[in-house]
């Protein structure tokens, strides 16, 4: 249509309108960061679900001689492998555990001759369930001193910690929709009563009500596809940064947050959908405010 | 649909119309009257009588506060709100204020019919640009009214009332910013859409002009209207404009 090029309408003058493409930059940035905290979160609680959470980690007190240390390594797993519902059960080489605690204790643990834990990595299977005091009564029967670690019940808590932040991340993408969309009713009726004379006069060469909103509708789409595209240039780099820092900090716990093309054209479609729904809002207030009069 | 009345092919009917704005006294009363297609007439009146307000009862911007109106054949009063475009399209108006679009330039203000009623933009521009150089406003094209002088302004609200080729064309005081040599000269355009079968109502107080065109004229004095039959054979001369209008071959094929 001719009046996507064309706006019989003066440039907005109020104040409302002129500050509207900020306000959609900053709800457009809100809503691509929360979406990308979203995905990344839904990942990671993916990843805990399904690998961490059918694991745990039997530790036990080392002894003065590597020999010694072997021979309990050795006896434990077999206790491990032979009870049902333990899938794999594998001892911590020594050298990956002095890795694991080198942050907490420094490189000297390496060369230091410190006595480390003895660690064996256990993967579960979902059936038979593995009554793990059971498990833990066995083990110390055989090689007194040992524990057995959990991850199943913290790394619960941990997944449903992470579904309640998924949950606000996915009530502040709606507030941020209702606010933008709010705004672009209020511009919209200001812009109606600014521009009362220009209406009247549209109204009597013969405009009909759509033609006066689809006016506002086209300026509505631009000027919110603007400030959500300038909302998107400003959150790519932050959500670079964030990966960036994440990949350094992490290790181990925290699976990388990275976006591939599919979650960058999800950002993208962030600003026009921002911009469909300030279309579609201008559009029914226009039609509303112009049906209720005479 | 729109409700058909016995209006007897009249282009606009007027039945005991009075109309008062807000708790004011009555400033047109019992107003009955009928003008049949392609007839010409000027609206004359002391000033402040009503002709600015009887013109805006026939352009659908007042409800009268009593009697019946009807348009086309179409009564007024019980038409819904959807069906008033398609009536104020077939009405071109020349406002006393002109009411120009400030923030277009001449040209768009005297496209805007034409784009509202979806004409192509090619077609827009070829009769935009003809009849701003009837007007004489070629040069002026790109300028904003308010740039431009009265009567300047008052050529470009002139050439977007007439620039769609209205069934009815109703003026008021079309010639009041202009000088007579200008005047007889936008006449002539108003003469062109009479030749074309349309009808004409101007509102003047420019008595040298209505006695030399001579079609009757519709007088209001406090608040009465009176229709007085103007001369036999109007002295115009045969009009020099020949202007085609869009949607001309659809109407009158
Ligand atoms: N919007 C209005 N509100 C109240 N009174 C008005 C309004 N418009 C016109 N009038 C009054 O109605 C009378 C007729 O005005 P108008 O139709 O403009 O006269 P004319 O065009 O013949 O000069 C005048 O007394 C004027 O003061
Ligand atoms: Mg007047």
């Amino acid at each position: 249509m001719m009046s996507w090029r064309r706006f019989d309408l003066p440039n907005d003058r109020e104040d409302i309108g002129r500050f509207l493409p900020w306000l959609v930059a900053f709800m457009v940035y809100l809503s691509i960061v929360a979406l990308a905290g979203l995905l990344a979160l839904e990942r990671m609680t993916a990843r805990w679900d399904h690998g961490v959470v059918g694991t745990l980690t039997v530790h036990m007190a080392p002894a003065a001689t590597a020999e010694q240390n072997a021979r309990r390594l050795k006896d434990a797993t077999d206790v491990l492998t032979a009870t049902p519902g333990v899938a794999r059960a594998e001892p911590v080489p020594a050298a990956r555990v002095a890795e694991l605690l080198e942050p907490w204790l420094g490189p000297s643990v390496r060369d230091a001759d410190l006595p480390l834990p003895l660690l064996i990595d256990v993967e579960l299977r979902d059936e038979p369930e593995v009554d793990l005091g059971q498990l833990g009564r066995s083990l110390d029967a055989v090689v007194p001193g040992t524990a057995v670690d959990d991850h199943r019940s913290w790394l619960r808590r941990l997944v449903s910690l992470a579904r309640a932040v998924e949950a606000l991340a996915a009530a502040m993408l709606g507030l941020v929709a209702l606010v933008t969309v709010v705004a672009v009713v209020f511009a919209t009726r200001a812009g109606l009563a600014v521009n009362r004379d220009v209406i009247e006069v549209l109204h009597l060469i013969g405009a009909h009500d759509a033609y006066i909103a689809s006016q506002f509708a086209a300026r509505a789409f631009k000027t919110a596809f603007k400030g959500g595209l300038l909302g998107f240039l400003l959150a790519a780099p932050t959500l670079f940064a964030i990966g960036f820092f994440a990949a350094r900090i992490e290790e181990g716990l925290l699976p990388r947050i990275e976006f591939g093309p599919v979650h960058w054209g999800m950002f993208a479609a962030v600003p026009l959908l921002a911009a469909m729904a300030a279309l579609v809002s201008a559009r029914t207030t226009v039609l509303r405010t112009l049906g209720r009069m005479v | 649909m729109a409700v058909q009345d016995d209006s007897g092919g009249a282009v606009v009917r007027f039945e005991n119309v009075g109309l008062r704005y807000g708790l004011g006294p009555e400033v047109l009363r019992d107003i009955s009257f009928s003008l049949m297609p392609g007839s010409f007439h000027f609206l004359t009146g002391p000033s402040g009588a009503g002709k600015s307000t009887l013109l805006k009862l026939m352009y659908l911007a007042l409800r009268p506060t009593r009697g019946l109106i009807s348009l086309f054949g179409n009564d007024t009063s019980r038409a819904p709100r959807s069906e008033l475009p398609q009536m104020r399209r077939r009405i071109g108006v020349v406002f006393q204020e002109f009411r120009l679009l400030d923030h277009l330039t001449a040209y768009d203000n005297v496209a805007l019919p034409l784009r509202i009623g979806g004409v192509r933009e090619d077609q827009v521009k070829k009769h935009v640009m003809e009849l701003l150089a009837w007007v004489g406003l070629k040069d002026h094209m790109d300028a904003r009214p308010p740039t431009m002088s009265g009567g300047q302004q008052q050529r470009v609200a002139i050439a977007r009332a007439v620039i769609a080729g209205p069934e009815l064309l109703l003026a008021d005081e079309p010639a009041g910013n202009v000088d007579d040599r200008m005047a007889v000269r936008l006449l002539r355009l108003f003469e062109e859409l009479h030749r074309l079968g349309r009808t004409i109502v101007i509102a003047t107080h420019n008595e040298a002009l209505v006695r030399r065109l001579g079609h009757p004229r519709m007088c209001i004095e406090d608040g009465r209207l009176e229709i007085r039959p103007g001369l036999a054979d109007p002295a115009a001369g045969a009009p020099s404009v020949r202007l085609a209008f869009p949607g001309d071959s659809e109407e009158f094929a």
